[in-house]
């Protein structure tokens, strides 16, 4: 099988570039991180981030045939050949498939991603009734693995300004999270020309998203959120 | 060219559950910490637990901690140390419930409290019947426990080092642990974190096996950087597998989809558990029920063209709980397994998923080593939770919710007494003149190794000996010959060359360097295994099964002991077994049925 890698080694290489693998493929190899892992055994040269194998960690995220997404749950046999493979867009090319995710990070830290309730804790849990914990359903389980803030294009021109899907869908999160009393804060953090507003719906988050998740809905949640709090 | 040194309080080595919430206990005491970790945080392998976290709560139905203690002792075939296991059920409420107030998003049942499902081994009033004790987030909890854990910990502002792999311990000719070196690997760069106190919260390393559900940074580096510092390794030869791996991709089915009603079925369509253990069936302990499904495979009622798997049943269960409780386990079956295991069942094996043995501790996380007659001597300033620590909680065979018990009431008392050491030894000890030299000999020898041994066809070599020899059944003559390859394949990783030699990212290093870890755990297992002449727990030793006295092959008058293996020769050492707890009466060892 076919394979066009984009590789850059700044230790070596002036720029990026790509290079073609045409690798005999086992019967066991069903994921594309199989095929990597294969192609690395023949070339160890080749760097990219990998661990749980199974879709949960986040660390495998990629450029596959134009489109990001995760390698590990990423079939062969749904793959058009050649199967050109890129860095995640609009992050600094650390190494071959490596980005360097610090601006994701950032945004993602800005949103102060953890339950705010200064309430001394009960010595029980805090109570939530089901209703209340399926408000988290498809917002929790994020993997931050950054398939769809490098998919954005309006991340890709600001992304230290604009909080990005991801971030946004994490904001969420907690805004609807019914132990946290941070609500009016959490809208005020985002409330800016950037930070919330450069999201226009392009809708391109929700079409990568490996786990199926919708950034873009949880922003509209958001936006509506502050045109109510407005009146 | 001399080493840079950095000087912090507390120094971490991991950031998956374990290490997160020692680093938070630490942070918020005020130390200086700096918490390494190979991947950013919330990549780290607790993220893959699915089923749940025990703690007797109590929320749907009565329970209490010494039902689960005398659970997880059972479930230890008694080689579990009992303050440990009556510490950490004593305090595994509380430390859920802590949880809970950071921002755990626990499913809920109608009254608003934390729903808890049912799970294997857990049962009430002493073996009596299963209880609902495992605390769960859909099929999901190890993701949401981890992302909670880290974001609690962006809020108490730990200064995290990302991507950076630590290699070697450093200790002074006393012994005293004085930190770590590490490589960053963006740059290549090796760096000393000198430390008052160190804790090592790295994980297991499941892949050691060929079949695993582990992730592949689960590669024992603690356990290889303590082995190399002459730290024993305890318990090596009790490895956990899992009942319900995907054939062919070993990736996990939780027993949660048991504990919410799925079943096992053999090629007949015969739910067979109810003839290894008619009381829990399909919830018994993980140990008999892959034993039992490895029993059925081996004399041909496996299912599939091969008769080599078991089937687990769940459409009963309906698509509404399927979707609710156990969404993961779905598109996991999906992606993996082929089935829509809302119509049809998963194809499951038993694959390798936990280590029971690890660094030697007490219940406190303190390092203890046999030194002039006393077996558990305090190693200056070294600590060890969560997976790779073994205080012994889990004996030879760990219930399922306990490793996330584990990591949050270990990792918190690991860093308790950090803090209370770091008081009462506020400055740093000297480090040795040549600290660092060892590791950048390693690192050089790696770079300019000609004519050497490739990675992948070592580490393959190591993975189908484990595998091989050291499986769910254990053969003496097998265990022998694994003994004899194993070092074979251990001298090869001795001689490991990369054809990278870049600075950045070097990811082929790195996985060289992890190899040098696997292969002193591999050892350990084979060399620990060989010498235990009894069948406990998960070790499962095929001459030594019903024996005329000894209850399903345990031989307690020879064997109530724990394992120590050093890697200075291979020396094995025993001590024994805590059958003390801190507070009630001990649980005596009896014949384990479920």
């Amino acid at each position: 099988m076919k394979f066009i890698i984009e590789r850059y080694d700044p230790d070596q290489d002036q720029k990026p570039y790509f290079k073609e693998y045409d690798i005999q493929l086992e019967p066991s190899d069903r994921m594309l991180l199989d095929a990597l892992i294969r192609i690395k055994s023949i070339d160890d040269t080749l760097a990219l981030r990998r661990s749980c194998r199974e879709g949960i960690c986040g660390s495998d995220a990629m450029n596959i045939n134009g489109k990001n997404g995760l390698a590990c749950i990423t079939k062969i046999v749904d793959l058009k050949e050649p199967v050109k493979l890129r860095p995640l867009p609009g992050l600094p090319i650390i190494r071959d498939l490596i980005v360097d995710m610090t601006q994701f990070f950032k945004q993602y830290h800005s949103i102060k991603p953890f339950v705010i309730n200064n309430d001394p804790p009960p010595e029980k849990e805090r109570l939530q009734s089901p209703e209340e914990r399926l408000e988290l359903d498809g917002l929790y389980e994020c993997i931050l693995c950054a398939c769809c803030s490098t998919s954005c294009p309006s991340f890709w021109w600001n992304p230290d300004k604009f909080v990005g899907p991801a971030g946004l869908l994490a904001a969420y999160r907690f805004i609807a999270d019914s132990r946290d009393q941070a609500v009016n804060e959490r809208l005020d953090n985002l409330e800016d020309p950037y930070r919330l507003f450069r999201c226009h719906t392009i809708m391109n988050c929700v079409d990568v998203c490996p786990k199926g998740l919708n950034p873009s809905l949880a922003i509209g949640k958001i936006k509506e959120m502050m045109v109510r709090r407005g009146v | 060219m001399a080493i840079p040194v950095r000087k912090y309080d507390a120094v971490v080595v991991g950031a998956g559950g374990s290490g997160l919430r020692a680093a938070l206990q630490l942070s918020n005491a005020g130390l200086k910490v700096a918490v390494l970790s190979k991947v950013f945080p919330t990549r780290s392998h607790t993220v893959a637990a699915q089923g749940g976290v025990g703690a007797s709560l109590g929320n749907m139905g009565e329970d209490n901690w010494h039902w689960h203690m005398y659970d997880t002792i059972k479930g230890s075939d008694w080689l579990g140390d009992q303050d440990a296991i009556e510490f950490m059920c004593r305090t595994a409420p509380e430390a859920v419930i802590e949880l809970e107030h950071f921002g755990m998003p626990f499913d809920r049942n109608e009254n608003g409290t934390i729903y808890q499902r049912p799970f294997g081994g857990h049962s009430s009033n002493f073996g009596e019947k299963s209880v609902q004790r495992s605390c769960c987030a859909a099929d999901r909890t190890g993701h949401a426990m981890l992302h909670t854990l880290y974001q609690r910990n962006v809020f108490a502002n730990t200064q995290f080092f990302v991507e950076w792999m630590a290699l070697d311990l450093i200790r002074d000719h006393e012994g005293n642990v004085l930190g770590v070196t590490a490589l960053e690997m963006e740059t290549g760069e090796m760096m000393i974190f000198h430390g008052k106190a160190t804790l090592f919260a790295t994980g297991g390393a499941g892949r050691i096996y060929a079949s695993s559900t582990n992730a592949f940074i689960n590669t024992g580096d603690g356990l290889g950087m303590a082995a190399r510092a002459g730290i024993p390794l305890e318990d090596m030869e009790f490895w956990q597998f899992h009942p319900t791996g995907v054939a062919g991709a070993g990736v996990l089915i939780t027993e949660g989809v048991r504990g919410e009603g799925g079943i096992l079925l053999n090629k007949d369509g015969e739910r067979f558990m109810e003839r290894y253990a008619p009381t829990m069936k399909d919830l018994a302990s993980r140990d008999v029920v892959s034993r039992a499904m490895a029993t059925e495979i081996k004399e041909g009622r496996g299912a599939g063209p091969n008769n080599d798997y078991i089937l687990l049943k769940l459409d009963h269960l309906g698509p509404e709980v399927i979707n609710k409780r156990l969404p993961g386990i779905r598109e996991i079956a999906l992606q993996f397994g082929n089935v829509d295991c809302t119509k049809e069942p998963i194809p499951v094996v038993p694959t390798c998923h936990y280590q029971m043995g690890g660094i030697p501790t007490n219940y406190r996380g303190e390092v203890v080593v046999p030194k002039d007659g006393n077996a558990n001597t305090l190693v200056h300033g070294f600590y060890a939770a969560g997976e790779c620590g073994c205080a012994s909680i889990h004996g030879a065979n760990r219930l399922g919710t306990n490793s996330l018990t584990d990591l949050l009431v270990m990792g918190k008392s690991s860093a308790d007494s950090m803090i209370k050491f770091i008081k009462e030894n506020d400055t740093h000890m000297d480090l040795p003149k040549d600290a660092g030299a060892f590791s950048a000999a390693r690192l050089l020898r790696l770079d300019t190794q000609k004519n050497g041994e490739n990675v992948y066809e070592v580490g393959n070599a190591m993975r189908q000996t484990m595998q091989a020899h050291c499986g769910v059944f254990r053969f003496p003559d097998m265990l022998e010959k694994g003994v004899a390859k194993i070092k074979e394949v251990a001298e090869r990783a001795q001689k490991l060359e990369i054809n990278d030699k870049s600075k950045v990212f070097n990811t082929a290093r790195i996985e060289a360097l992890e190899l040098e870890n696997l292969i002193e755990v591999a050892v350990a297992t084979m060399i620990s295994a060989e010498a235990r002449k009894e069948t406990r727990g998960a070790h499962d030793r095929a001459d030594c099964h019903d024996r005329p006295g000894f209850v399903n092959g345990r031989d307690d008058q020879s064997w109530l002991k724990h394992t120590l293996w050093y890697k200075h020769d291979n020396k094995l050492d025993y001590k024994p077994v805590n059958l003390q707890p801190l507070t009630v009466e001990s649980i005596a060892p009896k014949a384990r049925t479920y």
